[in-house]
């Protein structure tokens, strides 16, 4: 099925769409919170979500990549734990994989 | 809830510390603590950008098409994802695949979204729709550290935003010039530069075995979904677990709140 409009300008029109749903869920999740009345199971709910976005975000990509990139991160949280410095961590942990590899271990 | 309401600064306040739930500001001085944050994570999200150009440039988008997707778009992993089903010809069966897969990898935006209700308290309604348009992960995480360090200043979400936002663009070019000739990023460790940075902003996030507890839902579930479940639910899902934890927590009693 071969839309003349779509094959011209099918690009576009997914690029808008694209930007026009990201945007519904950007101001959306604020507008509808506007409606609720704050409850504090709510709130506790709301509070724990930057955590929780994030290690459902790092994980999968810590295991698909393997032991070292583990390795590499239990570093760079070791590192913060200690020295409570964001880019000593991170360093730590992005040298620790750069060695890593360049040791030749796989992941 | 009306922002800023008693109600919700009491609740906020014995949630989350001393700052949450009070009315936000918006400083000069905010902006630019942001936009410094971000500096740390900007080797990567450049590094990320020019691959997502790179991508778009083999699936034959002109670079006038590249450009404007990380601009109106900006979301990194739904460009990528999106990019991966991008048909050679569209009808309407591409434009809601295409549409569709962006949709459910930047769904946890609108949680994230929400979550901002409890820390944009009192900020005017049309600046803050004007800069959630900026919502990502990077600078949330930047933001949401800053509340959890007593901070209230919500130019730090928008700097580290504009920031990133910039180096998305601008990293899309060159990508799309060199269509795929990038070195090797691994080699200098950059596909685990944000899973690193995420992990050590989120590090003072952590509070006590309340946040142990929900963490641990949110990546049995992210971690289940990722193994089960095909495409890309796996964030929201352990997001939506995480919070469905902290909210049913049986370890916590509603009333009886303990000081934070």
């Amino acid at each position: 099925v071969s839309d003349p409009f779509l094959s011209t300008w099918g690009s576009l029109v997914a690029i808008c769409g694209m930007a026009l749903v990201t945007y519904l869920w950007r101001g959306g999740g604020y507008f509808l919170m506007g409606f609720i009345r704050p409850h504090p199971r709510l709130t506790r709910a709301l509070v724990a979500l930057p955590g929780a976005v994030i290690v459902a975000t790092v994980l999968p990509i810590i295991l698909r990549t393997g032991p070292l990139a583990a390795v590499a991160l239990a570093v760079g949280l070791g590192v913060m734990a200690w020295r409570r410095n964001d880019l000593v961590a991170v360093a730590a942990g992005l040298a620790t994989a750069i060695l890593l590899r360049v040791a030749g271990l796989p992941g | 809830m009306a922002a800023g309401s008693p109600t919700d600064g009491a609740a906020g306040q014995r949630m989350n510390g001393p700052s949450a739930g009070e009315r936000a500001i918006f400083t000069l001085g905010g902006l630019r603590q942001g936009a410094l944050t971000a500096l740390m994570m900007t080797p990567s999200v450049f590094v990320f950008a020019t691959v997502v150009g790179a991508a778009s440039a083999q699936k034959g988008l002109t670079l006038g098409e590249a450009m404007l997707m990380s601009l109106i778009v900006f979301a990194g992993a739904s460009q990528m994802v999106a990019l991966e089903v991008w048909p050679q010809r569209f009808d309407v069966a591409g434009i809601l695949a295409v549409v569709g897969v962006t949709a459910i990898v930047n769904s946890r935006l609108i949680l994230m979204s929400a979550s901002l209700r409890l820390w944009l308290a009192g900020q005017p309604a049309g600046l803050t729709y004007a800069h959630l348009a900026l919502l990502t992960d990077p600078n949330y995480v930047v933001y949401a550290r800053h509340r959890h360090e007593g901070g209230r200043d919500a130019g730090v979400l928008v700097g580290s935003g504009v920031t990133l936002w910039l180096v998305w663009v601008i990293g899309t070019l060159p990508g799309h010039w060199l269509a795929g000739g990038i070195a090797d990023p691994r080699r200098w460790a950059l596909d685990l530069v944000m899973p690193i940075v995420f992990s050590v902003m989120a590090t003072p996030l952590w509070r006590g075995h309340r946040e142990t507890r929900a963490w641990l839902a949110a990546a049995a579930a992210a971690l289940a979904c990722h193994a089960l479940v095909p495409g890309h639910w796996y964030i929201v899902a352990g997001a939506l677990a995480g919070m469905l934890f902290a909210a049913f927590d049986p370890f916590v009693a509603d009333e009886a709140e303990p000081a934070r």
